[in-house]
């Protein structure tokens, strides 16, 4: 009996120790049966606690919540942005155990649950313990138990977010097959080619809806304002991502994004194409823009741009760079980070900024051989690269596939059972401290403490790598002010919105102005305007010699590392420019990475038989 | 209107049976609470079963003796007839006194210059007994022993020499239950309840906290479990790995420590369950209102720990407290089964002890229970 | 940031200042972490002192008097107005008087036999019968003691007032250091060190586990810090606020139960601060051995307690057997509990209390440097 959802006037803030903040300021919306409902915005804009208010987690201050259907009180699901699998039960024991709180009757339970092994292929893992899958399969399990009881209405909370491009396919195809069904599905996600694949996209910003409907509806908001430049396929233009920071910073563009062999562009007018002409790089002058059909993401940063301006405009209260001159963004990292003209003290980046076109033999970062193994299990296996100063390189692969055991190596964080890593010459496992000073991290997992503010996690993370307190207060301004953090410094960082979190710990990372960054999955979970501004950073301090080691689940961002290597079950499978990998295993007139690193996975699992969980 | 919660109605035999199987397997994953509630009461038992001993014994005393009389050396053979004394011999007061000082013996018994004459005079010959008063206890018992050395002598003197002074009241002294005075005896049926209160406020404090600190509280609230059905899963496992851990201590108790026992084990099982109850249920109380690992491991060791050893009876007597103190131990719930344990294993069935014991035990186990239904929410904020 | 002239100790001095402040600001701005470390050490101080007690007072009392005569009810007199005794009942059979005891409701029967004053003025010893409840038998021993005072001091009333031939000798005891031994003298300054330990050890034992479980710790090892100096880093906030801690429990000690200070206050503090050093110490090592923070908790436990029962506090350390004996040398608290009583009651010589000091800062240093290889172990 389909069934579905409709809340009217929603609203719900929160008090911290100093005021109350509204998370939703009345949002009102359906979720219609048999139809995917996307939730979209950017990070802290109230999606999850909108998801928790319609299921019935969270009690709203006011509006209604009703049925559409027949049924008073359809019955729900939800899965929780982290679904808390009992990592200590098997896989098996975690369907059992939901099925038992769901009353699943025990005549039904083995059709049910083969369907759901089916589904999710789980089956031959049923015995592993949930702690041993990987990040995809963890959710799909989640999934797997939030569906054990076939529900009206499912609602979803980012259940892609540091979920490898396979298993991403994977999850969502298991939840079109649900259509049939003529359940309610309501997904939230930072993934924009996820919002396009929606029945309907609701857009959420600062606690209000600003847009929903068909995506293609939302999409033709733009229709005549997306172009695309054919990018040549020789250097001599320019990199492709000097390119990209050449176009977003003419005055008329809204957004400029790799898309493959493509430049997209986003305009802020109807049918008046990027001016190219005034671009800085010659390279890019001599391009020729042509109309191209609007996707979402165009919609999407539009929107989010218009809305920016709104809101500065009225209260002034995001004074974010991003919602300035997009071009402002490479000025301000220049001036955050005094990168180029100051000296630095520790030699490497500084001797990169001052020699930006002498290429350096020694490379940066070292491997040889480099190998670990937990028990029977081998996390990585002989992987040798090296990075040049200044470089980005990508580290790709699934979930599981030991890139971050290899950051974790490189770091001095995990012994190698065999092989040598080094950076700047140093294994930081045995460097002294200084060694360390000259490196920055990020890991995987949000790593400051939760209830001290921004501020004082910042102090630490500047003052322990040696800033001294004058110098320390100025930096914290001024990183702050660049990554647009000003409005958040003195609230706890716990409390933050996951984005704002991600935002914070790469401010807290490039603080010492380090020589090399190592960043394991930085934008997992950022939202879409952010990962940009992201990128656009790293860029910059690219350029002004840092050398970045980077892992991304998105591969629309890995078109900007200047080299990279996919790697599965810790063994390097391809390694290489974005687009010499693509061209090499990816067919098509404009292929993306993403079909490249599927086909890359496919075809290893086809010679090595099935895809193991690990 | 909100959306309903999905919270079940009732009570659900089936799924409070399968929320119980998954803590359990946890448990059985995880051996740290086996070892919390099995193995560690076994050597706390073994360890303090041996090492809190209130049986001051050879307590070491300088005596000085200043005088020629013979009964001073009389006394001297007195005082070194008592197990419980170590009496040596010193010079002089100014070596004595050095002696105490620095703790190497406990006390001085002084006899004066003027103690043979004053045997033998009209006043009552003084004999000088000096205790370091620094542990209070110590000295106290100390004073107890030279008295009652003191008090054999003068029996002694009376038989030999009859009619030579007023003839002492003798005393019959008759100790029931610990006919010997042993420490141990009154001690380790003490301990139990107090090892057990501890192990059942660590085995519960972090059950809860952790499900929220791990996320996957978000994901329980989203089934039909209910509160009771939550609450009740939790306590199950956790009772059946205390009640094994207090079944090896109360052998350990018959057996090693050879404790007597003149109890019935059927009221020894019902009481000790209720007792079960009331510490878990504490346990999960704190973890419950704490919500955090940190905080909830603090509030369970200080809130349980100290109380414990001090306000249960185990060492000190209750009945020597200030009234006030005396009314706080209500709040104890060692207290209660330190009594009756000490009943059950020196004393036997005394109902008029057990009864309103165990009723109490009962009491605080629903407080308890009740204060974490209360504060089991199943809302986010 | 590292040129040759500026010494490197300056910067590590600067490290492990952001790290303490890191650490202060940790535990301090979560309100209840500040509320549950705070409080509780303040109101067990008063708890415990009272309730710590040996003193043994309004013991009940039944008393089955056979014999009405006047000596008897002189005898029963001298029981009834001291202040150890409450006259609580007057069982009219013997088993009455034993059925008092089995529930509980007396701890003490004092039966006086009929010939009682028959035979005290025939001149022959009369004998009377205490029957104690041992079930506590600290209580019932102080007890012992105490009927035997009572009993002598009757002898020599009757004595004196019949002006009968010798007086028997008199037994003149005094307590030196605590002349009324209060047990409040004695439990207090030991109560401190204890409270305070605890506070010590769980702060310590569960901030390294629970920075790995929050995943904080990796990010702590690829900073500069070095080994030694994350556990100086996290060492001095725990220790400073487990003294402070310390110093103002002491301070209530001679406020507020009249403690007497005898001796040197330096000596205090530095016995103080050597104990918090070691005792933080110690925590660390447990939390770089642990992984989560409910095994951090599990084994400060395991650690605290014996550290409480075997340290003398409660029960003198010459009353354990030998073996356990040789264990607590390992104690921090036993060697601190012997400074703390002696200077606070008897004014103790510097010598002894540095020999009382070693252990400690051995113990400490040990410790340490185990945390320090663990550290160095890194995350795998």
């Amino acid at each position: 009996m389909p069934a579905g959802l409709r809340f009217t006037s929603i609203t719900r803030s929160f008090k911290t120790e100093a005021r109350s903040v509204a998370a939703l300021a009345g949002v009102s919306g359906e979720i219609a049966p048999g139809k995917i409902t996307g939730l979209v915005g950017p990070d802290g804009a109230g999606k999850t606690t909108l998801i928790r208010v319609l299921a019935g987690l969270l009690d709203a201050d006011a509006g209604r919540v009703q049925s559409t259907g027949e049924l008073a009180h359809p019955r729900m699901a939800y899965m929780p942005q982290k679904f808390g699998l009992y990592e200590d039960l098997t896989v098996q024991e975690n369907m059992t155990l939901y099925a038992d709180l769901h009353g699943l009757d025990p005549a039904l339970r083995a059709q049910r649950f083969s369907e759901l092994n089916r589904f999710t292929s789980l089956g031959p893992f049923a015995n592993w313990l949930a702690g041993n899958l990987s990040g995809g399969m963890k959710q799909k399990l989640g999934l797997a138990c939030t569906l054990i009881v076939a529900p009206d209405i499912l609602l979803l909370d980012e259940p892609s977010v540091g979920v490898d491009p396979v298993s991403r396919r994977e999850l969502w195809s298991m939840v079109r097959a649900l259509q049939g069904s003529g359940i309610a599905v309501l997904w939230s996600t930072a993934y924009l080619d996820e919002a396009d694949g929606c029945d309907h996209v609701i857009l959420l910003y600062d606690g209000r809806v600003i847009d929903e409907g068909l995506p293609s509806v939302i999409s033709g908001h733009v229709a005549r304002r997306t172009w695309r430049v054919v990018l040549p396929t020789d250097q001599r233009a320019g990199r492709k991502r000097d390119l990209q920071r050449a176009a977003a910073t003419l005055p008329n563009v809204v957004d400029a994004q790799i898309k493959g062999r493509n430049l997209r562009i986003v305009t802020d007018r109807d049918d008046v194409p990027p001016d190219v002409t005034r671009a800085s790089m010659p390279g890019l002058r001599a391009l020729k823009p042509e109309p191209t059909p609007p996707q979402f993401e165009d919609a999407y940063l539009a929107a989010m741009r218009k809305q920016d301006l709104i809101n500065e405009s009225q209260i002034n209260r995001r004074p974010g760079i991003y919602s300035q001159d997009p071009g402002a963004i490479t000025q301000a990292v220049h001036l955050a980070l005094d990168l180029g003209d100051k000296p630095q003290d520790d030699g490497l980046s500084s001797r990169a900024a001052r020699h930006t076109n002498q290429t350096l033999a020694t490379p940066v970062i070292e491997t040889k051989d480099l190998s670990r193994r937990f028990g029977n299990f081998t996390a990585v296996d002989r992987f040798s690269f090296a990075v040049s100063r200044g470089e980005i390189f990508g580290l790709l692969g699934p979930n599981g596939a030991g890139k971050s055991t290899t950051f974790k190596m490189l770091c001095g964080l995990v012994v190698p059972s065999s092989g040598e890593a080094l950076v700047a010459g140093f294994d930081l496992a045995t460097a002294r401290a200084d060694a360390r000073s000259r490196i920055g991290y990020m890991a995987q997992k949000f790593a400051y403490i939760g209830h001290l503010t921004l501020a004082q996690n910042m102090e630490f993370a500047g003052g322990v790598y040696g800033l001294a307190r004058a110098a320390l207060t100025h930096r914290i301004a001024e990183v702050a002010a660049e990554f647009d953090l000003e409005a958040y410094l003195h609230q706890n960082c716990g409390e933050l919105p996951l984005g704002i979190k991600q935002r914070m710990a790469l401010a807290c990372a490039v603080l010492h102005k380090p020589a090399i960054l190592f960043l394991d999955e930085p934008t997992s979970g950022v939202d879409p305007v952010t990962r940009r501004e992201f990128w656009a950073r790293l860029n910059a301090m690219a350029d002004d010699g840092t050398t970045i080691l980077v892992t991304s689940h998105f591969l629309d961002e890995a078109e900007y590392c200047d080299r990279m290597a996919i790697i599965y079950h810790g063994r390097q499978i391809a390694a290489g420019s974005p687009d010499e990998i693509k061209s090499a295993h990816a067919d098509g007139d404009n292929p993306t990475l993403e079909q490249a690193f599927i086909r890359l996975i496919d075809d290893h699992d086809r010679t090595n038989g099935v895809r193991s969980a690990a | 209107m909100n959306a309903p919660s999905v919270e079940g109605r009732g009570f659900d035999r089936k799924r409070l049976a399968g929320f119980v199987r998954k803590e359990w397997l946890q448990v059985v994953r995880d051996p740290s609470s086996i070892i919390v509630a099995v193995i560690l009461p076994l050597f706390l038992l073994f360890l303090f079963g041996f090492g809190v001993s209130l049986d001051a014994k050879h307590l070491p005393m300088a005596v000085v003796i200043e005088t020629s009389a013979p009964e001073a050396h009389d006394f001297l053979a007195s005082l070194r007839a008592t197990p419980y004394l170590v009496p040596q011999v010193v010079e002089n007061r100014i070596a004595a006194a050095s002696l105490l000082r620095d703790g190497k013996v406990k006390g001085i018994a002084l006899l004066g210059d003027d103690f043979g004459a004053k045997m033998n005079g009209a006043g009552a010959a003084p004999i000088q007994v000096l205790v370091n008063g620094t542990d209070a206890n110590t000295a106290r018992l100390m004073q107890g022993y030279v008295q009652g050395a003191w008090a054999l002598w003068l029996v002694h003197r009376e038989h030999v020499n009859p009619g030579s002074q007023i003839s002492p009241v003798v005393a019959q002294f008759r100790v029931w239950f610990n006919e010997t005075i042993d420490s141990h005896k009154s001690i380790v049926p003490g301990l139990i309840a107090v090892i057990m209160t501890l192990i059942g406020a660590l085995l519960t404090a972090l059950v809860i906290a952790r499900e929220w600190e791990r996320g996957t509280m978000e994901a329980l609230l989203t089934t039909p479990l209910t509160k009771s059905e939550l609450i009740i899963g939790k306590l199950v496992p956790y009772f059946v790995l205390g009640m094994g851990g207090m079944s090896v201590s109360v052998v350990v108790a018959l057996t090693i420590f050879q404790i007597g026992y003149r109890g019935s084990f059927i009221v020894l099982f019902i009481s000790a369950s209720f007792f079960m109850l009331t510490v878990l249920g504490f346990g999960l109380m704190v973890s419950t209102l704490t919500r955090n690992q940190f905080t909830a491991s603090i509030v369970a060791i200080t809130g349980t720990m100290m109380p414990a050893i001090l306000l249960s009876g185990f060492i000190f007597d209750i009945r020597s407290m200030p009234l006030v103190i005396q009314v706080l131990t209500a709040i104890v719930p060692a207290r209660y089964f330190v009594e009756i344990l000490k009943t059950l294993f020196l004393a036997g069935n005394i109902w008029s002890v057990i009864g309103p014991n165990m009723a109490a035990l009962a009491a605080m186990a629903t407080l308890f229970l009740t204060i974490t239904f209360r504060a089991t929410r199943r809302r986010l904020a | 940031m590292n040129t040759p002239d500026q010494p490197r100790l300056r910067e590590a001095i600067a490290r492990i200042g952001f790290l303490v402040r890191r650490e202060f600001l940790t535990i301090w701005r979560d309100k209840r972490s500040r509320t549950v470390l705070i409080l509780p050490p303040i109101l067990q101080l008063f708890m415990f002192s009272y309730a710590a007690t040996f003193d043994v007072n309004n013991v009940p009392l039944a008393v089955f008097n056979e014999d009405s005569s006047v000596e008897s009810r002189d005898l029963v007199a001298n029981f009834t107005a001291s202040r150890t005794f409450t006259d609580t009942a007057r069982p009219t059979s013997w088993p009455e008087a034993q059925d008092l005891i089995d529930r509980g409701k007396v701890l003490m029967v004092l039966r006086v036999p009929t010939n009682f004053s028959r035979e005290l003025k025939s001149g022959h010893s009369p004998e009377i019968q205490v029957v104690v409840d041992g079930r506590q038998s600290n209580t019932a021993l102080i007890t012992l003691a105490y009927v035997n005072s009572i009993i002598e001091e009757f002898s020599r009333e009757r004595a004196q007032t019949l002006g009968q031939r010798a007086q028997p000798p008199v037994l003149v005891q005094r307590a030196w250091f605590n002349p009324n031994m209060t047990s409040q003298w004695f439990i207090v300054p030991g109560l401190g060190a204890t409270l305070t330990m605890i506070i010590a050890t769980l702060i310590s034992a569960l901030s390294i586990a629970r920075e790995k479980e929050l995943g904080t710790f990796e990010q702590l090892l690829v900073t500069p810090l070095r080994p030694y100096e994350l556990l100086i880093g996290k060492i001095i906030p725990a220790a400073v606020l487990a003294m402070g801690e310390g110093l103002l429990l002491g301070v209530l000690g001679i406020w507020f139960f009249g403690v007497p200070l005898r001796g040197d206050v330096a000596m205090l503090v530095l016995g103080l601060a050597v104990f918090m050093l070691s005792v933080t110490s110690c925590g660390l090592m447990i939390s770089a051995l642990t992984s989560t923070q409910q095994q951090a908790q599990i084994a400060g436990f395991c650690y605290i307690m014996p550290c409480v029962i075997l340290s003398g506090f409660t029960t003198p350390i010459e009353n354990m057997p030998a073996w356990i004996q040789a264990i607590t040398y390992l104690n921090p608290l036993r060697y601190v509990l012997v400074i703390n009583r002696g200077v606070f009651l008897q004014d103790m010589p510097a010598l002894v209390a540095l020999n009382q000091l070693w252990p400690m800062a051995v113990i400490g240093v040990f410790t340490a440097a185990c945390a320090i290889a663990l550290f160095r172990r890194r995350v795998l």
